[in-house]
């Protein structure tokens, strides 16, 4: 298996200790990227991040510059980092935060020039305690190094950047819920349409929210080109991206590498990346994109990790996170444990969701236990319909975000590939793996 | 906006308060950061922390309450001085979670949920809190510990109730320890102009 020799663009800095100071960004071509924007015209910035068909690294995978496009034009316009990183297993941007907090705030800055927004908001998920001081440090460090506020650079182009703790609440990740939970409320999303911030956002205003990771490779992609990084990847999945290897890997991690080039199977194995399952065990699955994606088996191996190829076949990349089983996974408590999760964390807006995700966990729960029957296991397909009718991929919607149609993936996905270990568990009257 | 009835919060804690509201274009937008404040002063948020936030931001304390019960990490009832998060979610749970979460349970003698009778501790069991290159992990008011055994968590407690780990882990309710340096720089009125006159010179002076 061949790793692709692509530059590191977001983790170039985190062989350093000392990454996080303003001292070793500037040392390692720290806001030459800014610098380099700001003798441009907004609209040149704007063109040239469209032009790299820059992925959004949150989720949805939407394009950055599109994003930017759609904004309706205000006298009043924010630009929101998106950095509550709650899905299970996604780890990318804890690091990022942590690790490299200048060059999230030079890929604000770049970005809050491009769009022109009058004021920025960094929204750090709560449980960051070290992110978050290490952002307001360094935010501290960018304020009196001249890298935001008045007059930047000498440029005339002034922002403000504020950091703003979340409290704990998965849903905020969804950007209308967050943006609710920056105006200090509940964070419950916004019934759509509008579909996107941009027309109608923080307070009303048009607003854009980006994750940290998409915003963390402006400065790169300013300083070295369009041309530069759509050389790496292929198709729409162009640059590199960071994933977060987790679960039966010898060595779990984030990795920044190479988009479509590289396979699940370079990045599970390769000896220099997850190193392969402890024990040489079987893959039994992968959860390819975060908890809401379907599962895939050893048969999706060699694909690559491609926002479209992955996508065609019946999952998604999703927020980066890449969860590997091996044969000693109890695939029910698997799916039991992740539907947990949605369960405590729907806001609880849609009935679907609320009461759909406490009746899959209960069921979910009741085999595992040994206390499940046979007609279960069609239940838990029939509640999975409610929620998302069809049980197709993508999935119907029937609640006001996607929230509630992430929940039956990894149910389904494990009822399809293992349905016969549903049934051991209800006729053995327990767990074979306890 | 009067907060001539601040008795309980410091007068530390209101200066702070205020400083938080006039970083945003609406006070309420400070009410979760206030939160967190009013921790740090308390541990949890008291019932006439509540209030005195309401009158800070120009709300009533229904509504303070209502949208500070939505989150996990504000308290409405009193918490220990540490509070254990232990993470069970698919990627700790696949690298043995459950069974740390059983050691601690018998280690602190409490279940989930609850505080130990001195009050010291407070263990819960978390979802995913991003630190799953070190599963399985938890946190300590916030403070991320990785790799975790039952020995290394014997330790960690140890160091915790000995006092030796005070400087890496504050008293429960203090989040960030780093402070913003100054206000705005930027008041809205001036950046509006600026984009007016960017805006003007983009579509050719017109």
């Amino acid at each position: 298996m061949a790793i692709t020799e692509a530059p590191r663009i977001v983790t170039s800095r985190l062989e350093h200790d000392d990454s996080h100071t303003l001292e070793r960004y500037l040392a390692t071509g720290g806001y030459e990227g800014l610098r380099k924007a700001l003798s441009m015209s907004p609209e040149d910035v704007a063109r040239e991040v469209d032009a790299v068909s820059l992925l959004g690294r949150g989720g949805a995978g939407f394009p950055a510059g599109r994003k930017w496009s759609m904004l309706r034009k205000a006298p009043t316009t924010y630009l929101v980092v998106n950095g509550d990183e709650s899905e299970p297993a996604t780890f990318k941007d804890h690091l990022l935060v942590e690790r490299d907090p200048h060059q999230l705030i030079e890929g604000v800055v770049i970005a809050a020039y491009a769009i022109q927004a009058t004021r920025a908001f960094i929204y750090v998920r709560g449980e960051f305690a070290l992110g978050l001081e290490r952002v307001q440090s360094a935010l501290n460090d960018a304020y009196e190094h001249g890298a935001v506020g008045r007059d930047i650079f000498g440029s005339g182009f002034s922002i403000d950047v504020v950091v703003h703790p979340g409290a704990g609440a998965y849903i905020c990740g969804e950007e209308t819920a967050l943006l609710e939970s920056l105006e200090g409320k509940r964070g419950f999303p916004r019934i759509k349409p509008p579909y996107f911030p941009a027309a109608i956002g923080l307070y009303g205003e048009p607003t854009v929210v980006n994750n940290v990771e998409t915003l963390s490779n402006l400065p790169w992609v300013i300083m070295n080109g369009s041309e530069a990084f759509t050389a790496l990847g292929a198709g729409r999945s162009t640059g590199t991206r960071l994933f977060a290897l987790a679960g039966h890997v010898r060595n779990p991690g984030v990795y920044e590498v190479e988009m479509v080039k590289t396979t699940f199977r370079d990045l599970i194995f390769a000896p220099i990346l997850g190193g392969g399952i402890p024990g040489d065990r079987e893959l039994k699955a992968i959860i390819p994109g975060g908890v809401s994606a379907p599962w895939f088996g050893p048969e999706h191996l060699d694909l690559p990790l491609g926002q479209d190829e992955v996508g065609e076949a019946g999952s998604m990349l999703g927020s980066g996170s890449i969860v590997v089983m091996d044969d000693s996974t109890c695939v029910v408590r698997a799916a039991w444990r992740i539907t947990r999760f949605f369960w405590r964390e729907s806001c609880g807006q849609c009935t679907p969701c609320r009461e759909g995700s406490g009746w899959l966990e209960k069921i979910l729960r009741r085999i595992e236990d040994g206390d499940g029957r046979e007609a279960d296991v069609d239940l838990l397909m029939d509640v999975c319909d409610n929620l998302a009718p069809g049980v197709s991929w993508p999935p119907q919607q029937t609640t006001i975000c996607v929230l509630g149609s992430s929940i039956p993936s990894s149910i389904a996905s494990a009822i399809r590939m293992f349905r016969d270990e549903f049934l051991v568990h209800v006729k053995d009257g327990g767990c074979p793996h306890v | 906006m009067s907060t001539a009835g601040s008795v309980h919060l410091s007068a530390d804690i209101v200066t702070r308060a205020r400083e938080l509201i006039d970083l945003y274009p609406h006070p309420r937008s400070a009410l979760i950061p206030i939160c967190h404040l009013a921790q740090e002063q308390d541990g949890w948020l008291r019932p006439e922390a509540i209030d005195e936030i309401a009158a800070l931001v120009g709300l009533t304390p229904a509504e303070v309450l209502g949208t500070a019960s939505f989150y996990e990490m504000l308290h409405t009832e009193p918490v220990g001085t540490y509070v254990i998060a232990v993470c069970t979610n698919i990627a700790c749970m696949l690298r043995g979670a459950y069974e740390l979460l059983d050691h601690i349970q018998d280690s602190l003698e409490v279940r989930a949920g609850a505080t130990t009778a001195d009050g010291m501790f407070t263990l819960e069991e978390t979802e995913c809190i991003a630190d799953c290159g070190r599963a399985p992990c938890l946190a300590v008011n916030h403070r991320f510990v990785g790799d975790v055994t039952p020995e290394s968590f014997d330790g960690l407690v140890d160091g915790l109730r000995n006092g030796t780990m005070a400087d890496d882990i504050p008293r429960h309710g203090t989040l960030v320890r780093v402070r913003r340096q100054g206000g705005l720089r930027v008041d809205d009125a001036t950046i509006r102009a600026e984009r007016e006159t960017a805006s003007a010179k983009a579509t050719g002076g017109a």
